[in-house]
């Protein structure tokens, strides 16, 4: 950070770090208005809401969860790239389970299921996070390890095949609904709130956005950086094993090659979109979210304008880089300047100073 | 660097307990065969979905009936592997080579090798991509364009009567991939014809249930009337048909469905109604694999191309071929 940090000028455009994904978020949103008129409407159907804007909350919902521990551990600096592989493993194993069990629909065995799959998450949490804290091996290796070898392992406990289970209250998870809301937009709004009153309300925010600032530093004022920083990891994997959960629940189905593939990438672009720096240091839940939604918006929109399969890549690619060049500071103040320049030019000189602090 | 020469050491260990396994497996029930066995070295791709697995078992079951020792090597996605495996076959003196190639090409020099020591090469399921056709002498696998067209021609015959239009979308296969290319293809020549048939929305699904869900739950919305639905795999359709009843209606019924491959789930579904007709794709062609080897051995001429055996299921076939279904 430099030093224009504490000029109140700038204080204003880091106020609005949540601002900018947000106009981007409503232009998508608004740009599928175009092409699908009632893209907005709810109905009541069934029961329980149903409408686009409810498929995006409960499609993102997952990468919500796993941008959430991502976000912490960005925060401390670092990076886990085994969400996706944690993903896998913990649907293969609570479907496994399901599937092996005599009363796979009992509420028992489904709970059993959730032990498992997030007692496991938490085993490979704490994996990550001693090498990473106690081993000092960089966070990038330490979870590419998992990573590459956990999708093995996921592939190893469904045997390479698609396990199917037919559990009522284990589709409850990821495909049920509770007061007319799909019930993972709830588990991860109630995730997400927690988490923000865990890191906002206590010391624990401002201590882990310390750590990833200067760990240095935060060693010397007395900090444990390293039960800090073991337990984003254990924080992040157990996010992974709950969006696991609800990825296999979804479709009531473990697929370990396929499940969580590549979601790691789309949770560190979630982070990046929301403004929190992978640099470490200062987070932002709520821009993770609005990141998180902001990719799941863009597949919806693919979706929706027929946009063909083999631009897809290309047109998400060129909405990214829009975005990230609207947030970064640097750009928006170049752009602003030149505004500034060709006004300043055309009106008279007295005008110059309150464009000035507009421009900022 | 010691954690990579681990991994390779392990990576090596697999691949000489796999290949162990299978030689083992095959002098088992050699004895019978008093040296005059045939002996087949077969390099399997990896075991990376049931589809596979069912076409691995169905070579080492068929290798077993035929009295042909297997000598089986599991390339876990990985041509490295699998370029050793068919080095190791060549040092066995096996008298055919098989395999299914992970990738397209890069196996030239490999095959040049086999060729030099004069054992025939057979490829299954997959092709190669070489400038030299004397590098192999059949290639034994299913024809994805045939497998699209089959789908659209039911498609023209269960709507001959129809003179409205018949709004199509389509949940294609993982983009650029030859089934899902082929299998567009297949079935937009087969409905060409008649301009009654539009395919309003076409997305790819990377052949998995949870994006089948996902790409059909956002048809749905955006499709004012769909009726049929053309999955590239079972799988996309299994979660198409969750979207679908999500939405309040009824799969098989309100929105027609054909799909491609003809897994056991999906044979599930159609005997519940809910899938209206299944290309197969199929992986047991262990039975032929082994009636091409003999051939080549005997110094027979054999086709460039050989095409598996595939059916198709209607929604009665299906229930009766349910019971039996390995995959």
């Amino acid at each position: 950070m430099s030093t224009a940090t504490a000029t109140s000028p700038v204080r204003a455009v880091t106020r609005s770090r949540l601002f900018w994904p947000a106009v981007v978020l409503v232009v998508l949103l608004l740009a599928n208005l175009a092409f699908t008129p009632d893209f907005f409407a709810l109905h009541l159907r069934g029961g329980h809401l149903y409408g686009s804007l409810i498929d995006i909350l409960h499609f993102g919902a997952p990468l919500i969860l796993v941008s959430l521990g991502m976000t912490l551990v960005i925060a401390t600096g670092g990076i886990d790239l085994s969400v996706g592989s944690t993903v896998a493993i913990s649907g293969a194993l609570a479907c496994l389970h399901i599937s092996e069990s005599t009363d796979p629909g009992s509420l028992a065995t489904v709970l059993t299921a959730l032990g498992i799959a997030l007692g496991t998450a938490l085993v490979l949490g704490a994996v990550n996070g001693l090498l990473v804290a106690k081993a000092g091996v960089q966070p990038i290796i330490a979870t590419l390890i998992l990573m590459v070898a956990g999708r093995g392992v996921a592939q190893l406990i469904t045997d390479g095949q698609i396990i199917t289970v037919t559990s009522d209250p284990y589709k409850m998870i990821g495909g049920g609904y509770w007061l007319t809301m799909p019930f993972a937009i709830l588990l991860s709004a109630l995730v997400v709130l927690a988490t923000v009153l865990l890191t906002r309300s206590t010391a624990l925010g401002l201590l882990l956005e310390s750590v990833g600032g200067n760990p240095v530093a935060s060693r010397l004022v007395g900090i444990r950086a390293m039960r800090l920083v073991a337990l984003v990891y254990v924080f992040s994997a157990l996010c992974a094993a709950l969006a696991g959960l609800m990825v296999s629940s979804n479709v009531s189905a473990a697929d370990g090659n396929n499940a969580g593939l590549w979601i790691e990438l789309d949770a560190i672009l979630a982070v990046v979109l929301g403004g929190t720096s992978l640099n470490g240091g200062r987070f932002s839940i709520g821009g993770t979210v609005l990141g998180a939604l902001i990719i799941q918006t863009l597949s919806t929109t693919v979706y929706t304008i027929g946009i063909p399969p083999e631009t897809t890549l290309v047109f998400k690619a060129f909405v990214v880089i829009v975005v990230c060049l609207i947030q970064s500071p640097v750009f928006r103040a170049k752009f602003a300047a030149r505004g500034a320049r060709t006004r300043r030019t055309t009106r008279s000189h007295t005008a110059a100073p309150t464009n000035r602090e507009v421009g900022a | 660097m010691s954690k990579r020469a681990a991994a390779a050491l392990v990576a090596g260990a697999m691949v000489a307990v796999l290949t162990a396994c299978g030689s083992g497996g095959g002098s088992g029930s050699a004895d019978k065969g008093s040296g005059h066995k045939l002996v087949v070295g077969f390099s399997q791709v990896g075991a990376e979905s049931g589809w596979r697995t069912a076409n691995t078992k169905s070579i080492q079951e068929s290798a077993k009936k035929a009295g042909v020792e297997l000598k089986f090597s599991d390339a876990q996605q990985k041509q490295e592997n699998q370029i050793k495996a068919i080095r190791s076959f060549i040092q066995q003196k096996v008298d055919v080579i098989a395999f299914s190639p992970v990738v397209e090409s890069g196996w030239d020099t490999v095959l040049k090798e086999a060729k030099d020591a004069h054992i025939p090469v057979i490829l299954t399921d997959r092709a190669v991509d070489s400038k030299d056709e004397s590098l192999y002498v059949s290639f034994l696998g299913s024809d994805f364009v045939e497998e699209g067209k089959k789908a659209g021609d039911w498609l023209v015959k269960e709507y001959a009567a129809t003179s409205g239009d018949v709004n199509i979308v389509q949940l294609e296969g993982t983009t650029g991939s030859a089934p899902a290319n082929d299998r567009k293809s297949g079935f937009a020549d087969a409905v060409k014809g008649e301009p009654k048939f539009k395919v309003v929305a076409s997305q790819t699904g990377d052949f998995t249930r949870a994006k089948g869900k996902e790409v059909m739950q956002a048809f749905l919305k955006s499709q004012p009337k769909i009726d049929v639905l053309y999955a590239h795999n079972d799988d996309m359709a299994l979660g198409a048909i969750q979207a679908i009843e999500e939405a309040g209606k009824k799969p098989g019924t309100d929105i027609k469905i054909v799909s491609v491959d003809g897994v056991k789930d999906a044979f599930t579904a159609m005997s519940q109604g809910k899938i209206n007709y299944d290309v197969e794709c199929n992986p047991l062609l262990g039975d032929q694999l082994m009636e091409l080897v003999k051939k080549v051995k005997a110094g027979e001429s054999v086709p460039r191309r050989i095409k598996t055996e595939e059916g198709t299921f209607t929604p009665e076939q299906a229930a009766a071929a349910l019971p039996n279904r390995q995959y």
